[in-house]
Protein backbone atom coordinates (compact mmCIF):
# COMPACT_ATOMS: atom_id res chain seq x y z
CA UNK A 1 0.00 0.00 0.00
CA UNK A 2 2.90 2.52 0.32
CA UNK A 3 1.98 3.77 -2.87
CA UNK A 4 -1.22 5.83 -3.41
CA UNK A 5 -3.01 9.33 -4.41
CA UNK A 6 -2.28 10.42 -0.94
CA UNK A 7 1.69 10.66 -1.24
CA UNK A 8 1.68 11.05 -5.13
CA UNK A 9 1.67 7.42 -5.92
CA UNK A 10 5.55 7.51 -4.56
CA UNK A 11 7.46 4.53 -2.96
CA UNK A 12 9.48 6.70 -0.32
CA UNK A 13 11.03 4.40 2.32
CA UNK A 14 12.76 5.77 5.61
CA UNK A 15 13.80 9.17 5.81
CA UNK A 16 14.98 11.84 8.04
CA UNK A 17 14.68 15.43 8.85
CA UNK A 18 16.68 17.81 7.28
CA UNK A 19 18.43 19.69 10.68
CA UNK A 20 21.40 22.44 10.39
CA UNK A 21 23.73 20.10 12.52
CA UNK A 22 23.94 17.75 9.21
CA UNK A 23 24.10 19.98 6.77
CA UNK A 24 28.26 19.47 6.65
CA UNK A 25 28.09 15.96 6.83
CA UNK A 26 25.59 15.23 4.02
CA UNK A 27 27.18 17.76 1.76
CA UNK A 28 30.09 16.43 2.33
CA UNK A 29 29.51 12.62 3.05
CA UNK A 30 27.10 12.54 0.80
CA UNK A 31 25.77 9.41 2.98
CA UNK A 32 22.80 7.20 1.29
CA UNK A 33 19.24 8.19 2.67
CA UNK A 34 16.34 7.27 0.62
CA UNK A 35 14.87 10.96 1.15
CA UNK A 36 14.65 14.03 2.97
CA UNK A 37 11.81 16.04 4.89
CA UNK A 38 11.71 20.08 5.20
CA UNK A 39 10.14 22.20 7.03
CA UNK A 40 8.65 24.23 4.30
CA UNK A 41 9.11 27.53 6.54
CA UNK A 42 12.43 27.16 6.65
CA UNK A 43 12.76 27.44 3.13
CA UNK A 44 9.83 30.06 1.97
CA UNK A 45 12.60 32.89 1.49
CA UNK A 46 13.36 35.05 -1.21
CA UNK A 47 17.46 34.18 -1.26
CA UNK A 48 20.43 33.36 0.47
CA UNK A 49 22.02 30.45 2.25
CA UNK A 50 18.83 28.51 2.86
CA UNK A 51 17.69 28.31 -0.97
CA UNK A 52 21.24 27.52 -2.01
CA UNK A 53 21.37 24.56 0.43
CA UNK A 54 18.49 23.38 -0.31
CA UNK A 55 19.40 23.29 -4.29
CA UNK A 56 22.35 21.39 -3.20
CA UNK A 57 20.48 18.75 -1.62
CA UNK A 58 17.46 18.14 -4.32
CA UNK A 59 20.21 17.79 -6.64
CA UNK A 60 21.43 14.62 -5.16
CA UNK A 61 18.05 13.72 -2.75
CA UNK A 62 14.26 13.13 -2.75
CA UNK A 63 12.73 15.68 -0.62
CA UNK A 64 9.50 15.91 0.72
CA UNK A 65 8.00 18.99 2.15
CA UNK A 66 6.42 19.38 5.72
CA UNK A 67 4.66 22.46 7.33
CA UNK A 68 4.06 24.40 10.59
CA UNK A 69 2.25 26.98 10.16
CA UNK A 70 -0.79 26.53 7.55
CA UNK A 71 -3.14 25.76 10.46
CA UNK A 72 -6.06 23.89 8.50
CA UNK A 73 -8.16 24.53 11.58
CA UNK A 74 -8.15 28.06 11.45
CA UNK A 75 -11.31 29.59 11.34
CA UNK A 76 -9.09 32.35 9.38
CA UNK A 77 -8.14 32.48 5.70
CA UNK A 78 -5.47 31.24 4.36
CA UNK A 79 -3.08 33.48 4.31
CA UNK A 80 -1.94 34.17 0.55
CA UNK A 81 1.23 35.18 0.60
CA UNK A 82 2.13 32.15 3.05
CA UNK A 83 0.72 30.35 -0.07
CA UNK A 84 2.29 32.23 -2.51
CA UNK A 85 5.79 31.39 -1.46
CA UNK A 86 4.50 27.58 -0.56
CA UNK A 87 3.58 27.09 -3.97
CA UNK A 88 7.36 28.29 -5.27
CA UNK A 89 8.70 25.86 -2.90
CA UNK A 90 6.41 23.50 -4.02
CA UNK A 91 7.93 23.89 -7.52
CA UNK A 92 11.19 23.87 -6.24
CA UNK A 93 11.16 20.79 -4.91
CA UNK A 94 9.17 18.86 -7.03
CA UNK A 95 7.74 17.49 -3.58
CA UNK A 96 5.00 14.39 -4.22
CA UNK A 97 3.26 15.34 -1.29
CA UNK A 98 2.92 17.73 1.28
CA UNK A 99 2.15 17.49 4.88
CA UNK A 100 1.27 19.99 7.80
CA UNK A 101 -0.79 19.96 11.25
CA UNK A 102 -4.76 19.29 11.88
CA UNK A 103 -4.51 21.94 14.21
CA UNK A 104 -4.63 25.72 14.50
CA UNK A 105 -2.32 28.22 15.52
CA UNK A 106 -3.05 32.03 14.16
CA UNK A 107 -6.44 34.03 14.66
CA UNK A 108 -6.74 37.52 12.97
CA UNK A 109 -4.05 37.23 11.71
CA UNK A 110 -2.12 37.13 14.93
CA UNK A 111 -0.03 33.58 15.20
CA UNK A 112 1.01 32.01 18.45
CA UNK A 113 3.60 29.60 16.35
CA UNK A 114 2.25 26.68 18.07
CA UNK A 115 0.15 23.57 16.91
CA UNK A 116 -2.90 24.15 18.86
CA UNK A 117 -5.71 21.56 19.42
CA UNK A 118 -8.97 21.40 17.60
CA UNK A 119 -11.95 21.11 18.89
CA UNK A 120 -13.64 18.10 17.84
CA UNK A 121 -17.04 19.33 16.40
CA UNK A 122 -18.72 18.42 13.04
CA UNK A 123 -18.48 22.10 12.07
CA UNK A 124 -14.47 22.61 12.58
CA UNK A 125 -14.13 19.46 10.45
CA UNK A 126 -16.32 21.13 7.87
CA UNK A 127 -14.48 24.54 8.05
CA UNK A 128 -10.86 22.38 8.07
CA UNK A 129 -11.91 20.22 5.05
CA UNK A 130 -12.53 23.24 3.31
CA UNK A 131 -9.76 24.59 3.77
CA UNK A 132 -7.77 21.56 2.79
CA UNK A 133 -9.80 21.53 -0.21
CA UNK A 134 -8.27 25.39 -1.15
CA UNK A 135 -5.19 25.03 -0.30
CA UNK A 136 -4.56 21.47 -2.29
CA UNK A 137 -6.28 23.42 -5.70
CA UNK A 138 -4.32 25.93 -5.24
CA UNK A 139 -0.78 24.35 -4.81
CA UNK A 140 -1.55 21.45 -6.71
CA UNK A 141 -0.53 18.77 -4.97
CA UNK A 142 -1.97 15.88 -2.68
CA UNK A 143 -1.84 16.82 0.70
CA UNK A 144 -1.37 14.73 4.40
CA UNK A 145 -2.74 16.15 7.01
CA UNK A 146 -1.09 15.19 10.82
CA UNK A 147 -2.88 14.60 14.02
CA UNK A 148 -0.61 16.60 16.29
CA UNK A 149 -0.13 16.24 20.35
CA UNK A 150 -1.74 17.93 22.55
CA UNK A 151 -2.07 18.47 26.10
CA UNK A 152 -5.97 19.74 26.57
CA UNK A 153 -9.35 18.75 25.50
CA UNK A 154 -12.43 21.08 24.66
CA UNK A 155 -15.97 20.76 26.71
CA UNK A 156 -17.56 21.50 22.91
CA UNK A 157 -15.85 18.07 21.54
CA UNK A 158 -18.45 16.38 19.89
CA UNK A 159 -16.19 13.27 19.12
CA UNK A 160 -12.88 11.56 19.13
CA UNK A 161 -9.93 12.56 18.25
CA UNK A 162 -9.27 9.79 15.74
CA UNK A 163 -13.60 10.25 14.40
CA UNK A 164 -12.28 13.72 14.14
CA UNK A 165 -9.29 13.29 12.08
CA UNK A 166 -11.89 10.60 9.99
CA UNK A 167 -14.39 13.58 9.41
CA UNK A 168 -11.96 15.45 8.34
CA UNK A 169 -9.91 13.69 5.38
CA UNK A 170 -13.15 12.44 4.14
CA UNK A 171 -14.66 15.66 3.87
CA UNK A 172 -11.52 16.91 2.34
CA UNK A 173 -10.30 13.74 0.21
CA UNK A 174 -6.99 14.18 1.47
CA UNK A 175 -4.13 11.80 3.59
CA UNK A 176 -3.02 10.86 6.69
CA UNK A 177 0.16 11.55 8.10
CA UNK A 178 0.18 9.53 10.98
CA UNK A 179 2.18 10.69 13.49
CA UNK A 180 2.43 7.68 16.10
CA UNK A 181 4.85 9.02 18.19
CA UNK A 182 1.76 11.80 18.48
CA UNK A 183 -1.03 9.15 19.28
CA UNK A 184 0.92 7.94 22.11
CA UNK A 185 1.33 11.21 23.77
CA UNK A 186 -2.17 12.34 23.59
CA UNK A 187 -2.85 8.74 24.98
CA UNK A 188 -1.33 9.35 27.81
CA UNK A 189 -2.24 12.51 28.25
CA UNK A 190 -5.97 12.14 27.64
CA UNK A 191 -6.08 8.50 29.38
CA UNK A 192 -7.14 6.64 26.14
CA UNK A 193 -6.22 3.73 24.47
CA UNK A 194 -3.82 4.54 21.68
CA UNK A 195 -4.64 1.04 19.56
CA UNK A 196 -8.13 2.39 19.44
CA UNK A 197 -7.12 5.64 17.27
CA UNK A 198 -4.89 3.30 14.94
CA UNK A 199 -7.33 1.11 14.28
CA UNK A 200 -9.89 3.52 13.61
CA UNK A 201 -8.89 5.83 11.07
CA UNK A 202 -9.01 5.47 7.39
CA UNK A 203 -5.84 3.10 6.84
CA UNK A 204 -6.06 3.75 3.11
CA UNK A 205 -5.76 7.32 3.35
CA UNK A 206 -2.18 7.23 5.23
CA UNK A 207 0.16 8.20 3.13
CA UNK A 208 3.15 8.84 5.50
CA UNK A 209 4.23 7.86 8.87
CA UNK A 210 5.64 9.93 11.75
CA UNK A 211 7.90 8.42 14.40
CA UNK A 212 9.75 10.53 17.53
CA UNK A 213 11.14 10.87 20.91
CA UNK A 214 8.83 12.33 23.70
CA UNK A 215 9.82 13.48 27.08
CA UNK A 216 8.02 12.09 30.66
CA UNK A 217 6.78 14.50 33.14
CA UNK A 218 5.16 13.97 36.20
CA UNK A 219 1.95 14.69 34.94
CA UNK A 220 2.10 14.63 31.21
CA UNK A 221 3.92 13.73 28.41
CA UNK A 222 5.74 16.43 26.29
CA UNK A 223 6.06 15.25 22.81
CA UNK A 224 9.93 17.11 22.44
CA UNK A 225 11.80 15.12 19.85
CA UNK A 226 14.95 14.93 21.14
CA UNK A 227 15.19 11.72 22.54
CA UNK A 228 15.23 7.94 20.78
CA UNK A 229 12.14 6.34 19.85
CA UNK A 230 10.50 5.13 22.76
CA UNK A 231 9.84 1.08 23.04
CA UNK A 232 5.55 1.39 23.39
CA UNK A 233 6.32 3.59 19.70
CA UNK A 234 7.63 1.48 18.15
CA UNK A 235 4.90 -1.08 19.13
CA UNK A 236 2.61 1.16 17.81
CA UNK A 237 4.40 1.30 14.70
CA UNK A 238 4.63 -1.87 14.05
CA UNK A 239 0.71 -2.18 14.62
CA UNK A 240 0.09 0.68 12.67
CA UNK A 241 2.49 -0.66 9.79
CA UNK A 242 0.28 -4.17 9.61
CA UNK A 243 -3.01 -1.95 9.47
CA UNK A 244 -2.01 0.43 6.60
CA UNK A 245 0.96 -1.58 4.59
CA UNK A 246 4.41 -0.56 4.86
CA UNK A 247 4.32 3.31 4.41
CA UNK A 248 7.00 6.20 3.72
CA UNK A 249 8.22 6.92 7.03
CA UNK A 250 10.10 10.17 8.62
CA UNK A 251 12.08 10.16 12.08
CA UNK A 252 11.73 13.37 13.58
CA UNK A 253 14.23 14.36 16.52
CA UNK A 254 14.37 18.74 16.24
CA UNK A 255 16.65 19.10 19.77
CA UNK A 256 19.54 17.80 21.23
CA UNK A 257 20.37 16.51 17.77
CA UNK A 258 23.38 13.78 17.94
CA UNK A 259 25.19 12.86 15.10
CA UNK A 260 24.20 12.02 11.28
CA UNK A 261 24.34 8.93 12.00
CA UNK A 262 22.80 8.02 15.06
CA UNK A 263 19.80 9.91 13.66
CA UNK A 264 20.00 7.89 10.77
CA UNK A 265 20.80 4.90 12.68
CA UNK A 266 17.45 5.46 14.73
CA UNK A 267 15.19 5.65 12.15
CA UNK A 268 16.28 2.89 10.20
CA UNK A 269 15.37 0.67 13.23
CA UNK A 270 11.82 1.30 11.51
CA UNK A 271 12.89 -1.66 8.95
CA UNK A 272 12.76 -4.39 11.62
CA UNK A 273 9.00 -3.57 11.77
CA UNK A 274 8.56 -3.48 8.40
CA UNK A 275 10.09 -7.09 8.32
CA UNK A 276 7.85 -8.09 10.48
CA UNK A 277 4.99 -6.32 9.16
CA UNK A 278 5.94 -8.08 5.71
CA UNK A 279 6.04 -11.83 7.23
CA UNK A 280 2.95 -11.15 8.90
CA UNK A 281 1.25 -10.25 5.53
CA UNK A 282 2.70 -13.10 3.68
CA UNK B 1 -5.87 39.84 17.51
CA UNK B 2 -9.89 41.09 18.17
CA UNK B 3 -11.25 41.22 22.05
CA UNK B 4 -12.37 37.82 22.71
CA UNK B 5 -16.34 36.85 23.90
CA UNK B 6 -17.16 37.08 27.20
CA UNK B 7 -17.40 33.10 27.67
CA UNK B 8 -16.28 30.88 25.59
CA UNK B 9 -19.02 29.43 23.17
CA UNK B 10 -20.48 26.17 24.58
CA UNK B 11 -21.47 24.43 21.10
CA UNK B 12 -19.02 25.39 18.53
CA UNK B 13 -21.96 24.83 15.36
CA UNK B 14 -20.04 27.27 12.86
CA UNK B 15 -17.18 29.06 11.70
CA UNK B 16 -18.56 32.27 14.00
CA UNK B 17 -18.37 29.72 16.47
CA UNK B 18 -14.69 28.46 15.79
CA UNK B 19 -13.19 31.94 15.36
CA UNK B 20 -14.78 33.01 18.75
CA UNK B 21 -13.77 29.89 20.58
CA UNK B 22 -9.96 30.11 19.01
CA UNK B 23 -9.90 34.34 19.90
CA UNK B 24 -10.69 33.41 23.61
CA UNK B 25 -7.67 30.58 23.78
CA UNK B 26 -5.54 32.44 21.98
CA UNK B 27 -6.02 35.63 24.54
CA UNK B 28 -5.10 33.34 27.00
CA UNK B 29 -1.77 31.96 25.75
CA UNK B 30 -0.82 35.31 24.86
CA UNK B 31 -1.20 36.89 27.98
CA UNK B 32 2.35 37.68 29.71
CA UNK B 33 3.18 35.00 32.43
CA UNK B 34 3.42 35.76 36.06
CA UNK B 35 6.77 36.74 37.80
CA UNK B 36 6.14 33.28 38.49
CA UNK B 37 5.96 32.05 35.32
CA UNK B 38 2.47 31.11 36.15
CA UNK B 39 -1.02 31.56 33.84
CA UNK B 40 -2.74 35.10 34.98
CA UNK B 41 -4.30 34.64 38.11
CA UNK B 42 -7.05 36.83 36.43
CA UNK B 43 -8.67 36.81 33.19
CA UNK B 44 -9.14 40.23 31.26
CA UNK B 45 -12.54 40.95 33.09
CA UNK B 46 -11.25 40.06 36.17
CA UNK B 47 -12.46 36.81 37.00
CA UNK B 48 -10.74 34.43 37.98
CA UNK B 49 -8.88 32.40 35.72
CA UNK B 50 -9.31 28.72 36.61
CA UNK B 51 -13.37 29.63 36.58
CA UNK B 52 -12.33 31.05 32.73
CA UNK B 53 -10.04 27.89 31.87
CA UNK B 54 -12.62 24.95 32.89
CA UNK B 55 -15.36 27.01 30.87
CA UNK B 56 -13.47 25.05 27.95
CA UNK B 57 -11.15 23.33 28.94
CA UNK B 58 -11.75 19.61 30.60
CA UNK B 59 -9.47 18.88 33.91
CA UNK B 60 -8.53 15.19 34.04
CA UNK B 61 -7.27 13.02 36.61
CA UNK B 62 -3.65 15.02 37.10
CA UNK B 63 -4.03 18.33 35.81
CA UNK B 64 -6.74 21.34 36.27
CA UNK B 65 -8.21 23.24 33.20
CA UNK B 66 -5.86 25.92 34.26
CA UNK B 67 -3.13 23.54 34.38
CA UNK B 68 -3.63 22.39 31.08
CA UNK B 69 -4.08 26.31 29.56
CA UNK B 70 -0.93 27.17 31.38
CA UNK B 71 1.40 24.48 29.51
CA UNK B 72 0.42 26.21 25.89
CA UNK B 73 0.51 29.65 27.95
CA UNK B 74 4.52 28.80 29.10
CA UNK B 75 5.07 27.28 25.69
CA UNK B 76 4.30 30.35 23.57
CA UNK B 77 6.22 32.55 25.62
CA UNK B 78 9.28 30.17 26.10
CA UNK B 79 9.37 29.80 22.46
CA UNK B 80 8.86 33.14 21.37
CA UNK B 81 11.63 34.37 23.98
CA UNK B 82 14.22 32.09 22.83
CA UNK B 83 13.42 33.28 18.91
CA UNK B 84 14.36 36.89 19.86
CA UNK B 85 17.07 36.25 21.94
CA UNK B 86 18.30 34.09 18.83
CA UNK B 87 18.07 37.15 16.81
CA UNK B 88 18.83 39.83 19.26
CA UNK B 89 22.28 38.79 20.72
CA UNK B 90 23.26 42.58 20.59
CA UNK B 91 20.71 43.73 21.97
CA UNK B 92 20.91 41.47 24.88
CA UNK B 93 24.64 42.09 25.60
CA UNK B 94 24.16 46.03 25.29
CA UNK B 95 21.07 45.96 27.75
CA UNK B 96 21.59 42.86 29.85
CA UNK B 97 19.13 40.38 30.89
CA UNK B 98 16.70 42.13 33.11
CA UNK B 99 16.00 44.89 30.48
CA UNK B 100 15.78 42.99 27.48
CA UNK B 101 13.64 40.39 28.98
CA UNK B 102 11.39 43.59 30.17
CA UNK B 103 11.84 45.25 26.31
CA UNK B 104 11.09 41.90 25.03
CA UNK B 105 7.76 40.97 27.00
CA UNK B 106 6.60 44.22 26.30
CA UNK B 107 7.27 43.98 22.40
CA UNK B 108 5.46 40.52 22.32
CA UNK B 109 2.48 41.76 24.36
CA UNK B 110 2.23 44.72 21.99
CA UNK B 111 3.32 43.61 18.30
CA UNK B 112 2.46 39.85 18.70
CA UNK B 113 4.01 37.88 15.99
CA UNK B 114 1.62 38.60 12.44
CA UNK B 115 3.57 36.63 10.38
CA UNK B 116 3.78 32.79 9.45
CA UNK B 117 7.26 32.56 10.31
CA UNK B 118 9.25 33.90 13.44
CA UNK B 119 11.89 34.91 10.89
CA UNK B 120 9.64 38.29 10.91
CA UNK B 121 10.00 38.63 14.42
CA UNK B 122 12.26 41.42 14.76
CA UNK B 123 10.63 43.43 11.75
CA UNK B 124 9.11 46.11 14.16
CA UNK B 125 11.26 46.45 17.02
CA UNK B 126 13.02 49.67 15.93
CA UNK B 127 10.08 51.42 15.79
CA UNK B 128 9.09 49.72 19.13
CA UNK B 129 11.92 51.02 20.67
CA UNK B 130 11.63 54.48 19.58
CA UNK B 131 8.62 55.05 20.31
CA UNK B 132 8.70 53.21 24.12
CA UNK B 133 11.98 55.24 25.31
CA UNK B 134 11.37 54.70 28.85
CA UNK B 135 12.03 50.23 28.25
CA UNK B 136 15.43 51.13 27.12
CA UNK B 137 16.22 54.70 29.03
CA UNK B 138 19.30 55.64 29.09
CA UNK B 139 20.33 53.74 26.19
CA UNK B 140 17.24 54.18 23.63
CA UNK B 141 19.50 55.30 20.57
CA UNK B 142 21.77 52.35 21.23
CA UNK B 143 18.79 49.92 21.58
CA UNK B 144 17.14 51.64 18.15
CA UNK B 145 20.27 51.06 16.33
CA UNK B 146 21.30 47.95 17.21
CA UNK B 147 17.99 46.59 16.38
CA UNK B 148 17.93 47.85 13.30
CA UNK B 149 21.34 46.64 12.59
CA UNK B 150 20.27 43.00 13.80
CA UNK B 151 16.99 43.48 11.50
CA UNK B 152 19.43 43.95 8.95
CA UNK B 153 21.15 40.94 9.29
CA UNK B 154 18.21 38.63 8.80
CA UNK B 155 17.64 40.32 5.79
CA UNK B 156 21.02 40.14 4.34
CA UNK B 157 20.77 36.52 5.11
CA UNK B 158 17.88 35.66 3.21
CA UNK B 159 16.59 38.59 1.29
CA UNK B 160 16.05 38.75 -2.59
CA UNK B 161 18.24 38.95 -4.92
CA UNK B 162 17.39 40.75 -8.11
CA UNK B 163 19.53 39.58 -12.04
CA UNK B 164 22.67 42.09 -11.38
CA UNK B 165 22.78 44.78 -13.93
CA UNK B 166 24.82 43.76 -16.51
CA UNK B 167 28.05 46.28 -17.08
CA UNK B 168 27.17 46.77 -20.99
CA UNK B 169 23.75 48.13 -19.57
CA UNK B 170 25.80 50.93 -17.53
CA UNK B 171 28.24 51.49 -20.13
CA UNK B 172 25.69 52.40 -22.95
CA UNK B 173 23.28 54.27 -21.12
CA UNK B 174 23.74 58.22 -19.98
CA UNK B 175 24.76 58.38 -16.95
CA UNK B 176 21.97 61.27 -16.60
CA UNK B 177 19.72 58.59 -17.59
CA UNK B 178 20.53 56.05 -15.39
CA UNK B 179 18.82 54.81 -12.70
CA UNK B 180 20.02 51.57 -10.60
CA UNK B 181 18.19 50.04 -7.77
CA UNK B 182 20.23 48.60 -4.83
CA UNK B 183 19.76 44.37 -4.21
CA UNK B 184 16.95 44.04 -1.88
CA UNK B 185 19.26 42.01 0.37
CA UNK B 186 21.71 44.88 0.99
CA UNK B 187 20.66 47.34 3.64
CA UNK B 188 22.68 51.45 4.35
CA UNK B 189 22.88 51.99 7.43
CA UNK B 190 23.83 55.37 8.49
CA UNK B 191 24.57 55.01 12.60
CA UNK B 192 25.68 56.88 15.45
CA UNK B 193 27.23 53.96 17.01
CA UNK B 194 30.08 51.82 15.21
CA UNK B 195 27.35 48.50 15.78
CA UNK B 196 28.77 46.32 13.28
CA UNK B 197 32.55 45.87 15.87
CA UNK B 198 29.86 46.17 18.28
CA UNK B 199 27.92 43.08 17.16
CA UNK B 200 31.39 41.33 16.12
CA UNK B 201 32.11 41.44 19.57
CA UNK B 202 29.32 39.89 21.38
CA UNK B 203 29.68 37.25 18.97
CA UNK B 204 33.15 36.77 19.74
CA UNK B 205 32.42 36.41 22.93
CA UNK B 206 29.56 34.24 22.36
CA UNK B 207 31.51 31.74 20.35
CA UNK B 208 33.99 31.68 23.09
CA UNK B 209 30.78 31.52 25.60
CA UNK B 210 29.73 27.91 23.67
CA UNK B 211 33.25 27.00 23.34
CA UNK B 212 33.89 27.19 27.15
CA UNK B 213 30.73 25.05 27.50
CA UNK B 214 32.80 22.23 26.60
CA UNK B 215 35.61 23.07 28.63
CA UNK B 216 34.55 23.46 31.47
CA UNK B 217 37.50 22.41 33.68
CA UNK B 218 39.45 25.37 32.19
CA UNK B 219 38.51 28.13 34.58
CA UNK B 220 40.79 31.08 32.93
CA UNK B 221 38.47 30.33 29.67
CA UNK B 222 35.44 30.52 31.41
CA UNK B 223 36.30 33.48 33.34
CA UNK B 224 37.40 35.38 29.73
CA UNK B 225 33.78 33.90 28.45
CA UNK B 226 31.66 35.36 30.38
CA UNK B 227 33.60 38.64 30.01
CA UNK B 228 31.04 41.60 29.59
CA UNK B 229 31.67 43.34 25.99
CA UNK B 230 31.70 47.41 26.33
CA UNK B 231 28.92 49.37 25.33
CA UNK B 232 30.26 51.13 21.92
CA UNK B 233 30.69 54.89 22.68
CA UNK B 234 29.32 57.40 19.76
CA UNK B 235 30.66 57.28 16.39
CA UNK B 236 29.15 58.02 12.98
CA UNK B 237 29.58 55.03 11.42
CA UNK B 238 27.95 54.14 7.55
CA UNK B 239 28.04 50.81 6.80
CA UNK B 240 26.20 48.66 4.48
CA UNK B 241 25.56 45.07 5.61
CA UNK B 242 24.88 42.58 2.72
CA UNK B 243 25.96 38.91 1.56
CA UNK B 244 28.30 37.50 -0.34
CA UNK B 245 28.28 34.17 -1.79
CA UNK B 246 25.53 33.68 0.60
CA UNK B 247 27.87 34.50 3.61
CA UNK B 248 26.94 37.73 5.90
CA UNK B 249 29.31 41.06 5.73
CA UNK B 250 29.23 44.15 7.24
CA UNK B 251 31.07 46.65 4.93
CA UNK B 252 31.98 50.10 6.25
CA UNK B 253 31.53 52.99 3.57
CA UNK B 254 33.35 56.23 3.26
CA UNK B 255 30.54 58.72 4.17
CA UNK B 256 30.48 60.03 0.18
CA UNK B 257 30.44 56.69 -1.18
CA UNK B 258 26.91 56.31 1.60
CA UNK B 259 25.52 59.20 0.03
CA UNK B 260 25.57 57.75 -3.98
CA UNK B 261 24.20 54.46 -2.57
CA UNK B 262 21.29 56.08 -0.66
CA UNK B 263 20.73 58.96 -3.49
CA UNK B 264 20.48 55.67 -6.04
CA UNK B 265 18.07 53.41 -3.83
CA UNK B 266 16.26 56.78 -3.71
CA UNK B 267 15.99 56.48 -7.37
CA UNK B 268 18.18 59.22 -8.26
CA UNK B 269 19.98 59.04 -11.94
CA UNK B 270 23.79 57.92 -11.91
CA UNK B 271 25.08 61.40 -12.37
CA UNK B 272 22.95 62.74 -9.98
CA UNK B 273 23.78 60.40 -7.33
CA UNK B 274 27.12 61.03 -8.19
CA UNK B 275 27.08 64.07 -7.29
CA UNK B 276 25.47 63.55 -3.67
CA UNK B 277 29.38 62.18 -2.72
CA UNK B 278 30.10 65.87 -2.23
CA UNK B 279 33.12 67.65 -3.99
CA UNK B 280 35.60 66.11 -1.60
CA UNK B 281 35.12 62.66 -3.51
CA UNK B 282 37.65 62.31 -6.35
CA UNK B 283 36.84 61.03 -9.84
CA UNK B 284 39.06 58.01 -9.35
CA UNK B 285 38.29 57.38 -5.70
CA UNK B 286 34.18 56.98 -7.69
CA UNK B 287 35.55 54.68 -9.98
CA UNK B 288 37.38 52.37 -7.21
CA UNK B 289 33.56 52.49 -5.48
CA UNK B 290 31.51 51.35 -8.11
CA UNK B 291 33.85 48.89 -9.75
CA UNK B 292 33.62 47.55 -5.71
CA UNK B 293 30.40 47.77 -5.85
CA UNK B 294 29.76 46.28 -9.44
CA UNK B 295 32.17 43.11 -8.16
CA UNK B 296 29.64 42.21 -5.14
CA UNK B 297 26.49 42.31 -7.40
CA UNK B 298 25.19 44.86 -5.39
CA UNK B 299 23.03 46.87 -8.56
CA UNK B 300 20.39 45.80 -9.73
CA UNK B 301 16.77 47.44 -12.33
CA UNK B 302 15.57 50.19 -10.77
CA UNK B 303 11.98 49.26 -9.35
CA UNK B 304 9.79 49.70 -6.48
CA UNK B 305 11.10 48.32 -3.76
CA UNK B 306 11.42 48.78 -0.04
CA UNK B 307 12.86 51.76 2.02
CA UNK B 308 16.86 51.71 0.99
CA UNK B 309 18.25 53.70 3.27
CA UNK B 310 17.44 54.29 7.10
CA UNK B 311 19.46 56.71 9.17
Amino acid sequence: MPANRFNGHSDYGIGIGLRVPHYTHILSKKPVVDWFEIISENFMVEGGRPLQLLDSILEQYRVVQHGVSMYFGSADKPDRTHLRRLKALVKRTKTPWLSDHLCWGSVDGTYTHDLLPMPYTFAAARRTAEKIRQIRDYLEVPICVENVSSYAEFHASEMTEWEFLTEVVELADCGILLDVNNIYVSSKNHGFNPYDYVNNVPHHRVGQMHIAGHTKFEKYILDTHDHPVLDPVWKLYAHATRLCGITATLLEWDDKIPSFDEVHGEALKANEFIDGAKKAAV
Amino acid sequence: MKRPPKHAPSRIGSTADLRSFQRMMATAIVRPLTAEDHLQPRWIDGRPMDSVAAEFIKPNDRLTSFERLQLYNRMYWFRLFDAIRDDCPGLLAALGERAFSRLAQAYLERCPSRSFTLRDLCSRLERFILDNPRLTAPRTALAAEIARFEWAQTVAFDGEARPVVAPEHIARTPPSRLRLGLQPYVTLLRLRYPIDSYVIAVKRRDALRAEASNTRGDAAVVHRAFRRVARPRSGLTHVAVHRHNNRLFYKRLDPGAFRVLEALGAGRTLSSAIAAAGPGARPEQVKGWFKSWMTLGWFCAHGNKRRRAAS
